[in-house]
């Protein structure tokens, strides 16, 4: 066994990669709940791939047999529903726990240096993986799929002069019809995934590069022993091995009850109209793309013009690329900020799963207004971020009026004489939104100091 | 761990769906029927598959699902379902159990007869998100004089096809009551009985509505099973790898 192992490590870095990355690399022994969903993106990625290997080998990507091929799938093909709804399962799951995974950076600074690498490249995966999902829910040909598909497409239209191609260039053809459900299964099985796994490999690189961040936002590598090995270390393998193991099977108790007991997660993990087959002549009442998307479908449906919605959409997606740029505060969690930023922390995620929340429903005029509003704070959260990053100096006063004044301006650009009376009282009265975060945001840390106060941070990882 | 970020995550979701407005107001629609779906039931099931044979299948074909996979799901004989197989094959032989349950109409004397083609229902109630919708349905056809087949229904205005069933539970009128506050009351009542009693109409409808939701996931009626068992092996490995991360760790401080 050992003259193997030697005559592979002649020839290939076999232990020394296992050590580099597994056995001697070193974890801060502080890992929280939060933790567990790097490893969990990693086996959601594996398990939508090897599911996908085997529905590719009985799906059809043909507009006339694609509908009926998901369905011979789920009757004719042994264990067939079982291996579709993991893959259904798995990508909602894959988002819950990449949604989860981008908090956990969020809230403890592990966006910022030096690990700005490892969150560009890991908004390059979330953007791949939108990317794979809404090729992906093309295919089964549903009435969601085809007007799904429809909205996001038309959206490419909207801009100016070059749309028309653009879109026509995505559909390969004026419609969405049977090259477009052909080039959508190419990136889906192909392309993406071939890209979703090598900036994966190149994340786990970069994070092991600089070493993982941790739930105190400690530098372990400053203090380390007569042997180099950071004191609040400890070696991946087998302590963060075993550790991992234990969550992994939690996920599969929670993913797998899922799959057996509710396939269709209440209609919002496979859509209840997607079990039309799609008809380019009969629009739904409601489209609704899939959930993990509608945080950003309310942003476009937030501005009324269609091109400035898109722009915004991509906006809102955009603008978290640049997060370690703004947020320059030299303390990385959240447990050591002032009370401002948790306060601006949990205004974010509310705003997130409100956003996400509106776009699976029908617009009315209040939800309309709502999802506005949300819309306002979702972008004012990053410049809120950006004055937080020195709390001592920042002029908050004046950061109040100026973020309110662009609030105010925005309104009165989208101010309409159409409005209803309804529509009228209820934008001022959900102005109260804007103002309210920006006052729990801004004033109360100048009025109050305690809301401002940053506490120490420790110089050994706590818990 | 700390539980500071636990109660971020926790307030946070509790929040956002407080501040979700609860004035949301759905477009005025009947609210369907309880159908009470019990894909369980066998014989109901079994009785549903013949009075869908027998008076749906002649427009609505179930292209996806196979008489044979029915019959052993039904814990019947490929014997006793083959009465309800009426149509052939181009040999002009009588389909075998293993065909999909196709019907003969031809797709343009559907669209010459009724405007539309009628769609296939092998996937309807998963489509509807349950029974509830189908059963209603079923029971809800009142005399419309203004429509080309003298119905129209409570749950699906303007529907385009016959009561097919009429002659099972006969006609019913729509009455319908202002109740002064905006709200229009809406109630059918029987008015030319057909073969069958109420309760016994009631019936098929709902052993036509189990057998609709059974045919469009046949896997439901094992999927629990293996589920049972999946979460089982699940939980006593949580068991030992819970122990086995305690016994790695017990000297990490």
């Amino acid at each position: 066994m050992n003259g193997l192992l030697n005559w592979v490590d002649a020839r290939f870095p076999l232990t020394e990669t296992w050590n580099k990355h597994i056995a001697e690399y070193y974890a801060p022994k502080n890992f929280n709940f939060f933790y567990f969903f790097g490893s969990l993106a990693l086996l959601c990625l594996v398990l939508q791939i090897v599911t996908g290997i085997f529905l590719t080998m009985h799906y059809k990507p043909d507009a006339e047999m694609a509908f009926a091929s998901v369905e011979y799938i789920m009757r004719d093909v042994p264990g067939g529903w079982f291996i579709r709804y993991m893959h259904s399962t798995g990508a909602s799951m894959f988002f819950i726990v990449v949604y989860l995974h981008m908090f956990r950076g969020l809230i403890y600074g592990s966006f910022k240096g030096p690990r700005e690498l490892v969150w560009l490249i890991g908004m390059l995966i979330y953007l791949a993986l939108m990317a794979e999902a809404f090729m992906g829910y093309l295919l089964p040909w549903g009435q969601m799929s085809f007007w799904g598909a429809q909205v996001i497409i038309n959206l490419f239209n909207t801009i100016p002069y070059i749309g028309d191609v653009v879109s026509t260039t995505i559909r390969g053809d004026f419609v969405i019809s049977d090259p477009t459900l052909n080039r959508f299964f190419a990136f889906h099985v192909v392309a993406v995934p071939l890209i979703l796994v090598g900036l994966v490999f190149v994340h786990i690189v970069a994070l092991h590069a600089v070493g993982s961040n941790n739930p105190d936002g400690v530098d372990i590598k400053k203090l380390k022993d007569e042997r180099g090995i950071p004191l609040d270390g400890i070696p991946f393998h087998p302590y963060y091995t075993v550790k991992d193991i234990v969550g992994v099977v939690v996920f599969l108790i929670v993913f797998f009850f899922i799959v057996f007991f509710m396939p269709e997660g209440g209609g919002y993990f496979i859509e209840h109209a997607n079990f039309e087959p799609a008809n380019a002549l009969k629009t739904p009442e409601h489209i609704a793309p899939v959930w993990y998307f509608t945080p950003f479908y309310t942003v476009l449906r937030a501005v009324p013009d269609p091109w400035y919605g898109t722009l915004a959409m991509f906006a809102a997606i955009a603008v978290l690329f640049v997060l370690p740029w703004l947020d320059k505060n030299p303390i990385k969690s959240v447990r050591y900020r002032n009370k401002a930023h948790l306060i601006n922390l949990a205004w974010f995620a509310t705003t997130f799963i409100v956003l996400g929340v509106l776009g699976v429903m029908a617009v009315t005029d209040g939800l309309k207004e709502l999802g506005t509003r949300g819309t306002q704070i979702y972008f004012l959260f990053f410049a809120v971020t950006y004055v937080h990053s020195r709390p001592q100096q920042a002029n908050y006063l004046m950061w109040f009026v100026v973020l309110l004044v662009t609030v105010l301006f925005w309104d009165f650009l989208r101010y309409d004489s159409s409005f209803t009376a309804n529509q009228v009282s209820l934008f001022w009265q959900m102005l109260l939104l804007p103002i309210a975060y920006l006052a729990t945001t801004l004033l109360l840390p100048h009025f109050v100091g305690g809301a401002n106060k940053e506490k120490e941070v420790p110089t050994r990882v706590t818990g | 761990m700390k539980l500071s970020s636990f109660k971020l995550l926790l307030a946070t979701a509790f929040l956002s769906f407080a501040v979700i407005p609860a004035a949301f107001s759905a477009a005025e629609k009947e609210p369907n029927l309880d159908a009470n779906v019990d894909v369980s039931d066998k014989v109901s099931l079994a009785r549903g598959a013949k009075y869908y044979a027998n008076f749906c299948m002649g427009c609505h074909s179930l292209e996806f699902s196979r008489y044979n996979r029915v019959a052993m799901d039904l814990g019947l004989e490929e014997a006793d379902i083959k009465p309800l197989i009426f149509t052939r094959d181009d040999d002009d032989n009588i389909h075998k159990p293993g065909a999909l349950m196709v019907n003969a109409i031809r797709t343009k004397d559907a669209i010459r007869w009724f405007g539309i083609a009628p769609p296939d229902l092998t996937v309807i109630a998963r489509a509807k998100g349950g029974g509830d919708w189908l059963y209603s349905y079923l029971k809800g056809f009142y005399r419309d004089d203004s429509r080309p087949f003298g119905v129209n229904n409570l749950y699906f205005s303007n529907v385009g096809m016959p009561h097919v069933l009429q002659e099972l539970q006969g006609l019913q009128e729509l009455d319908v009551i202002d109740d002064g506050k905006g709200h229009l009351i809406k109630t059918l009542k029987l008015v030319e009985p057909g073969k069958m009693s109420v309760g016994e109409y009631d019936q098929v409808a709902k052993d036509l509505t189990n057998f609709m939701v059974y045919v469009a996931e046949p896997a439901q009626l094992h999927r629990t099973f293996y589920g049972v068992l999946t979460l089982l092996f699940l939980f006593v490995l949580l068991v030992l790898s819970y122990f086995l991360k305690k016994e790695f760790w017990k000297d990490i401080h």
